[in-house]
């Protein structure tokens, strides 16, 4: 039965979300983004109380508790903790994106760890501030050509490269790194692995200065002959033609939640900018034809409905994760709707609230910072849209380029 | 025998419509249908007469058959309180029945619909055997539904449409008007109207909102009703009426003394209506006719809801109506994706296909992304009209994006085949000029 709302079951998490937002988050927005790289300390007891509550239920909250797929093929339909932690996310990244990058325990790296580790690693693992190293000074988007290397040496693997771009990584108690057992094997031989923080091999090179979510930090990396137990790769440590497409699958199920946090930060320009135009005296009505609105209330109401947009496209990306259908797809849609929206109307919101949406009294122009990541990591723009294109009309990778 | 390019040349000259009307007495399938009801020949033969402005059609006798107490409603939608996006099962009953109709009937018929400006009769008939005009009839009216159909009428407009926006638009017109009375109709009207659409002879019917003017708002109509004692006097004009001249009953707004913007019911015989042939950039197997109303005199029992007419049903009819139209715009939208798929792929430039190239292969993605985004605002807001939610944010947003992202999708559309999106061999370039209708319909359809 078609019902494109938010569950009644997840309302009431939402609406903590929010609350968390209101109370924690933009009370601090602006501190943090003026005191860059300085630890948000407010954030401790706030990241106690959502593991609690990752305790307590199925409800996920920033996305931590992982989004592994709920095997379901009885025909019932389903929403699930992918459904939950989108909406959470959402409320929070409404808040504030740099913020609830910055959440102890609630990092990227979690979140890979949370959907495929083994019973043991969650043991081992489990609890701790996982941070993920991807990117590398030469591949970027193109993540098949990293170059760190992992070499089994007896129960160890030793890691060789350079990783940069990892969020938290100075904060969290562990970093999932990418890395190939074998070079001329390609992507086939990539495997992400588990390095403590303290490892006397990984070695913190700078934090960067940035645009925006300058509340969270980004870490450049060495690894340094970075020593692991074997037991630290996650999943299968066999090189196979399809290990590669298995780690891209996690993506399937974390783009919808970068997708989540560019919906919350479109939402809270939208909602700032509707409260100055009616200060301005500029009314946004629904039934009369845009073209016989002011300008602004036209541009608003178009602002709104890329935003509607990129909301619906991720709760669709999400619920079909619940139900444990293919999403691939609609994961990338979700994302790149999102990001362009996300720049787009915070770019526009300044843009309409002139003066007062481009100074810092406002968060604003905060807002229009912060969301240009959003287009960028998890798979830019154009990586969705090659994504897209290549499922679309069935292309492979070296065909589509 | 009259060609299309004659047919143009003669709106071109201001002419009317009895021309064409009598061209198509020549089909056998129309002169059938005179046959039935000879009043129409006649009036054929008046319009003819007068000058190429025809009249309307003269139209069956509408006649209460039996009386409620209280006007039939169908009932509010449930719901588990869970997100889905799953039709249910008659929904997807109806959806598939509506994907083959498009696929081995209204596609195949479309080209020469467009040219001819003329849905086959058969197609039409057809359609109304799917049952498409009568999903707003409640029950106790001899409906199919017990519940709110908006959801069920856009899945099967997005069916059609993805065969033929124009077509869709011809036989899904008369069902606009029915559940307009089903919505808001009192008893008597509904016991008046409602049972010629449950019936095998549907008629024409029209929900007539739109007129001719630029910057139109459906809130401020220049059709007025003025009060003359116990009568209502319109007067006004409306625009791109589908099957106008055939049309038998039409439910149209107008601005109405004391009231504000309503709906009146009147019957194709009424005195003062008439019609103008109004060929358009697109929507052309609709045969669109523009609606001139002349100091027609009706009956206090013509204003739709009589004394319970408010004006927040008015506005609902004018979301209703939009998210009809996102509903069309969708499916065509659909098409659009669909036909440039394997023609990208299989169109070959510089030794392989164009769709290996980035620059093709993104607009592909685009018409994707925003396709499926346009599909579900329109579903959105369509299962809160069913539920009694509000939705007017909704249909608001629905619109705005299956106007911009719509026209967008039928100019790429166009692009992708580059010169030969631009000839009629294939059917890109009608549907660009059917996706703009999708912003600048108001009524006409309804969910």
């Amino acid at each position: 039965m078609i019902n494109l709302e938010i569950p009644k079951k997840f309302k009431p998490l939402a609406s903590q979300a929010n609350q968390v937002a209101t109370e924690v988050f933009r009370p601090i927005s602006r501190k943090y983004d003026e005191a860059e790289h300085a630890y948000p300390k407010e954030l401790d007891m706030l990241a106690s109380l959502i593991d609690g509550m990752n305790e307590g239920s199925d409800i996920g909250g920033a996305g931590a508790a992982g989004v592994r797929r709920e095997k379901s093929d009885d025909g019932e339909n389903r929403n699930g903790s992918n459904l939950s932690t989108v909406l959470g996310i959402i409320e929070l990244c409404w808040g504030d994106v740099g913020l609830l990058l910055s959440m102890p325990r609630q990092g990227l790296g979690n979140s890979a760890i949370a959907s495929v580790a083994t019973e043991e690693q969650l043991k081992t693992y489990g609890g701790k501030w996982a941070a993920m190293a991807i990117t590398e000074p030469e591949a970027g988007s193109d993540s098949a050509a990293i170059r760190t290397t992992a070499e089994l040496d007896g129960d160890e693997y030793v890691l060789n490269g350079e990783k940069i771009f990892v969020t938290s990584g100075d904060r969290a108690d562990l970093i999932v790194v990418w890395a190939s057992l074998d070079r001329s094997k390609g992507r086939a031989a990539i495997k992400s692995f588990i390095v403590e923080r303290d490892n006397p091999g990984l070695k913190l090179d700078r934090l960067e200065h940035k645009l925006g979510i300058r509340a969270s930090d980004t870490a450049n990396f060495t690894l340094q002959d970075c020593r692991v137990p074997k037991e630290a790769l996650l999943g299968d440590p066999e090189v196979k033609e399809k290990g590669f497409a298995g780690v891209m699958e996690t993506f399937d199920n974390t783009r919808p939640l970068v997708a989540a946090m560019a919906v919350g930060v479109t939402r809270a320009a939208l909602e700032e900018t509707r409260k100055q135009l009616k200060a301005a005296g500029v009314k946004i009505d629904y039934d009369v034809p845009a073209n016989n609105q002011h300008a602004a209330a036209a541009r608003f109401l178009e602002m709104e409905a890329d935003y509607e947009a990129s909301w619906l496209l991720t709760l669709q990306a999400a619920w079909m994760a619940d139900n444990s259908k293919p999403n691939s797809l609609q994961a990338s849609m979700a994302k790149a709707k999102a990001g362009r929206t996300c720049v787009d109307v915070t770019l526009g919101c300044v843009e309409l609230c002139g003066s007062v949406g481009y100074g810092e009294n406002e968060l604003l122009e905060k807002w229009a910072r912060d969301s240009k990541i959003l287009d960028i990591f998890e798979g830019t723009q154009q990586i969705q849209l090659l994504i897209i294109a290549r499922q679309l009309l069935k292309k492979t990778s070296s065909e589509l380029r | 025998m009259s060609t299309t390019t004659e047919k143009q040349g003669m709106a071109e000259r201001g002419m009317g419509y009895g021309l064409r009307a009598l061209n198509r007495l020549a089909g056998s399938d129309l002169l059938d249908r005179i046959r039935i009801r000879k009043q129409v020949e006649k009036a054929l033969f008046q319009g003819t007469k007068n000058g190429f402005r025809g009249a309307t059609a003269a139209g069956r006798t509408f006649k209460a058959a039996q009386q409620l107490g209280k006007p039939a409603r169908q009932k509010k939608g449930r719901s588990t309180g869970l997100f889905d996006l799953s039709p249910d099962d008659e929904q997807q009953m109806f959806q598939e029945a509506g994907r083959a109709f498009a696929a081995d009937q209204v596609r195949k018929a479309a080209l020469e619909a467009d040219e001819k400006r003329e849905t086959p009769k058969e197609i039409l008939d057809q359609a109304n055997e799917l049952g498409v005009n009568m999903l707003g009839v409640p029950e106790e009216l001899g409906g199919v539904m017990t519940e709110q159909s908006a959801a069920t009428s856009v899945l099967i407009g997005e069916a059609l449409a993805h065969g033929d926006m124009g077509i869709a638009y011809a036989a899904l017109a008369p069902g606009a008007a029915a559940t307009a009375i089903g919505l808001w109709g009192s008893a008597e009207q509904e016991a008046t109207y409602l049972p010629a659409f449950t019936g095998e002879d549907i008629p024409a019917a029209a929900l007539a909102i739109l007129e001719p003017r630029p910057l139109f708002d459906p809130l401020a109509l220049e059709t007025k009703a003025k009060r003359k004692g116990d009568e209502w006097v319109l007067s006004g004009a409306k625009s791109l009426i589908a099957r106008a001249v055939d049309c038998e009953l039409f439910v149209i707004a107008a601005d109405a003394e004391g009231i504000g913007p309503a709906l009146f019911v009147v019957e194709s015989g009424a005195k003062g209506l008439s019609i103008e042939d109004e060929p358009a950039m697109g929507l052309r197997p609709a045969a669109t006719g523009r609606l001139l109303i002349d100091k027609v005199k009706l009956p206090a029992s013509a204003l739709l809801g009589e004394g319970e007419a408010k004006a927040k049903d008015y506005a609902a009819c004018v979301n209703r109506s939009r998210i009809a139209w996102c509903g069309l715009a969708t499916g065509t939208a659909q098409a659009v994706l669909d036909y440039v798929i394997p023609y990208v792929n299989d169109r070959q430039a510089f030794g392989e296909p164009v769709s290996n190239r980035q620059g093709v292969a993104f607009t592909v993605s685009d018409i994707g992304i925003e396709s499926n985004a346009m599909r579900l605002a329109t579903y959105r807001a369509a299962s809160r009209a069913d539920r009694g939610e509000s939705f007017a944010r909704e249909a608001a947003i629905a619109r705005k994006l299956c106007t911009a992202k719509g026209m967008q999708i039928g100019s790429d559309g166009v692009q992708l085949l580059g010169g030969h999106g631009f000839v009629k061999e294939h059917p890109v370039e009608r549907w660009y000029r059917d996706l703009r209708a999708a912003g600048v319909m108001e009524g006409a359809l309804l969910v």
